[in-house]
């Protein structure tokens, strides 16, 4: 594809704002995302992921701001845009009474494939997904993942230089996730950049970038690895003997605690910069041995959402917290959050 | 807009409809049953009326009478009323649905040249039977009467039924049953096919996709134009070689004409399809529109006799003016200028149907 300006950046946004009625659904988003990069946009459900997407694909008009996807601006240019880009959705939009053949022939035809690559074209896609023995095969008939390499395969049959990714991953297996992401690195490789959504943080922290989205703005973007420093958390993690509750308890009412969780007889703590959370477990699980625990993504994630909730609801001060140490975080004694929560 | 990518979308569909059995099946053996039905089982010309007979007369001519109304194929006599008790008994418990009552100076009265009285007991509760019986019933006393009667009676009136002279219902049903079917079909799987696409996700797949609205309107519906014309073809073929529907005018200008109703209910069609969220929905609401149709449309009965509303409701629906037209056409041999204005109204009809259609489509396709 012959892109207008060869600039660094596939996709460009400037204060991009989308109003439904009274509700801003996205407000102030501004993005880069370099060529051949796999780019992760995060964010809980109703945060704006979607909005943002369907205008980067030029099927939703900006309310304010703007914005350049390959080249091309997406409020005037949006059918040069539909041409030059693959989306698939996370439901996987086959259609299941034809087969695998089929979907990725009606595709070709719909992107304007020409008739004389079309079959070449189909042929190295059903290849290099492993889809050859499937191709005669009814969509509606294939496991989760297969209908997902399906879906993959339908929407770069055209060879797009930017794809589209909405909730990849989501009712996948693990062993389809592991092998869809393989094939999202081998995209990347050969030049297609990559833009998705996702829920789970373990991904995010396979994309080169990422942005946090969360009430329709951007809280912060960069390199997974910068973005989780610049929030300045710390863990650690230490096994416990038996099961009791009573050393998450005690962490509970301390300050500069920002996430207590179990995972099984671990207990994990995650702290601001200015608590070492080796001291803090070793006071109240005096027994066992502490041991220093790698920060993610989703600690920086969800302090840096909770934050933001606090920003706007002031905590109600329920629960037994003393006045006396006021602790960074307006959650009342609730269970250790799990990946995906609300 | 660009011809290959509808044709993509055409070829799609196409794969899709030949998958789905069910769909297929309905397509052809919707018209045949109803054919069948409507050709074979109901007929508005009732016969074989059970009838019971008083005869308080008892001479040779009260029962040259009854003998006379048997042999019409009208009438069947199932018996014999000693009064106007058993009559009302009969028709009470359905036994009987017409009473001839024949007074005791009938045979007297007829011999002397007196004006001879017979009285004709229908029951209303069923009016088409009424109008049969005491039509056929009429004519068989007038033209007793006349044989009898020592002078010509005063006026004369000559009737004669042009374009279906034996008042076959088959005749004025198969080219009806055209119109009706397309109905149905265009409107139903069409919306279907479209509101299909947005069940299942695929629209969305679709919308970001280079491909037009339109376009994938287009491809689409051309299926099922195709099937349109199939179903009446088929239709007119059964209808012309088992019932002896006769056809006396022009094949091309009826498919001609066929196109513009055609459209007009594909149009429809995608209207529901903006309303439905499910194919369900989509299936219920074209069966709603049906009724009306079969009702009000002139199909089964006749515009003239609707009070005025109705008539408003009737000339609103496409299927009434294309009856006009297929009737004329295929009954009376009608040419273009004769059904200028049906093709009229069927135009105007499909013009608001487009506007609103795309009107709405954009809104929600967009």
């Amino acid at each position: 594809m012959n892109d207008r300006n060869d600039a660094d950046f596939i996709v460009e946004t400037d204060h991009l704002s989308r109003r439904f009625g009274d509700l801003v659904a996205v407000r102030d988003v501004s993005l880069r995302v370099k060529k051949g990069e796999i780019y992760g946009v995060l964010g809980p459900n109703g945060a704006g992921k979607s909005t943002t997407i369907r205008m980067l694909c030029g099927i939703l008009d900006p309310s304010g701001g703007k914005g350049r996807v390959v080249g091309y601006d997406i409020a005037h240019e949006q059918e040069q845009i539909k041409q030059r880009i693959g989306y698939m959705t996370q439901r996987f939009s086959l259609y299941e009474d034809l087969t695998v053949q089929e979907n990725l022939d009606f595709y070709a035809g719909i992107y304007g494939v020409s008739r004389a690559r079309r079959r070449a074209r189909v042929d190295e896609v059903l290849e290099t997904t492993g889809l050859v023995p499937r191709r005669k095969q009814l969509a509606g008939t294939l496991s989760g993942g297969w209908k997902q390499r399906v879906a993959l395969a339908s929407s770069t049959i055209h060879q797009p230089p930017l794809l589209f990714l909405d909730e990849p991953t989501a009712g996948v297996d693990p062993v389809s996730r592991r092998a869809f992401w393989k094939e999202i690195h081998r995209l990347a490789a050969g030049g297609t950049t990559i833009l998705l959504t996702t829920h789970y943080m373990d991904e995010a922290e396979r994309c080169h970038r990422l942005a946090f989205i969360f009430r329709g703005h951007v809280l912060d973007e960069g390199r997974p690895d910068d973005v989780v420093a610049r929030r300045g958390l710390l863990a650690a993690e230490i096994d416990l003997p038996d099961t009791s509750h009573a050393a998450a308890e005690s962490l509970r009412s301390r300050a500069g605690v920002d996430e207590i969780e179990h995972y099984g007889h671990t207990l994990r703590v995650v702290t601001h910069a200015s608590v070492d959370p080796i001291e803090l477990l070793r006071e109240v699980a005096p027994d066992g041995e502490p041991r220093k625990a790698r920060v993610t993504v989703e600690d920086a994630f969800v302090s840096m959402v909770r934050a933001e909730e606090e920003a706007v609801e002031p905590p109600n001060g329920a629960g037994p917290r003393p006045k006396a140490e006021p602790s960074p975080e307006g959650r009342g004694p609730g269970a250790p959050r799990r990946r995906g929560d609300r | 807009m660009r011809l290959h990518r509808i044709l993509v979308v055409a070829r799609k569909e196409l794969i899709q409809l030949r998958r789905d059995r069910l769909t297929i099946g309905m397509m052809v053996m919707l018209p045949l049953m109803q054919l069948v039905l409507f050709g074979y089982a109901i007929d508005t010309d009732v016969r074989h009326m059970p009838t019971v007979v008083y005869d308080a007369d008892r001479t040779a001519a009260s029962r040259d009478l009854a003998r006379r109304l048997e042999v019409t194929g009208y009438y069947d006599i199932v018996g014999e009323a000693r009064g106007y008790d058993d009559i009302q008994v009969a028709m009470r418990s359905g036994d009987a649905g017409v009473a001839l009552v024949i007074p005791a100076r009938y045979g007297s009265d007829l011999a002397r040249g007196r004006p001879a009285h017979v009285q004709l007991l229908v029951d209303g509760s069923d009016p088409q039977t009424v109008a049969s019986a005491s039509n056929t019933a009429a004519s068989v006393i007038g033209a007793l009467s006349a044989l009898g009667a020592h002078r010509p009676p005063a006026i004369d009136v000559a009737t004669s039924i042009l374009y279906n002279p034996d008042l076959r219902t088959a005749v004025y049903i198969v080219p009806g049953l055209v119109g009706v079917i397309l109905t149905l079909t265009m409107v139903m799987f069409t919306s279907m096919a479209i509101v299909r696409e947005r069940e299942r996700g695929t629209l969305e797949q679709l919308i970001v996709s280079p491909v037009k609205s339109t376009e994938l309107v287009i491809g689409k519906i051309l299926p099922y134009i195709v099937a349109g014309y199939v179903q009446m073809t088929l239709i007119l073929i059964v209808g012309t070689q088992l019932f002896d529907v006769p056809f006396i005018g022009t094949i091309s200008l009826l498919y001609l004409l066929a196109s513009l109703f055609i459209a007009g209910n594909l149009a429809l069609g995608l209207f529901f399809s903006t309303l439905a969220k499910t194919q369900q929905q989509a299936m219920q609401m074209s069966f709603f529109f049906l009724l009306p149709n079969i009702l009000l449309s002139g199909f089964m009965f006749p515009f003239a006799g609707m009070p005025k509303f109705a008539q408003i409701l009737s000339t609103g629906l496409p299927l009434t003016h294309f009856l006009r037209i297929i009737r004329g056409i295929v009954l009376k041999g009608a040419g273009f200028a004769e059904l200028a204005p049906e093709v009229l109204s069927l135009a105007i009809i499909l013009g608001v149907l487009v506007i609103l259609t795309s009107v709405r489509f954009r809104k929600k396709l967009g």
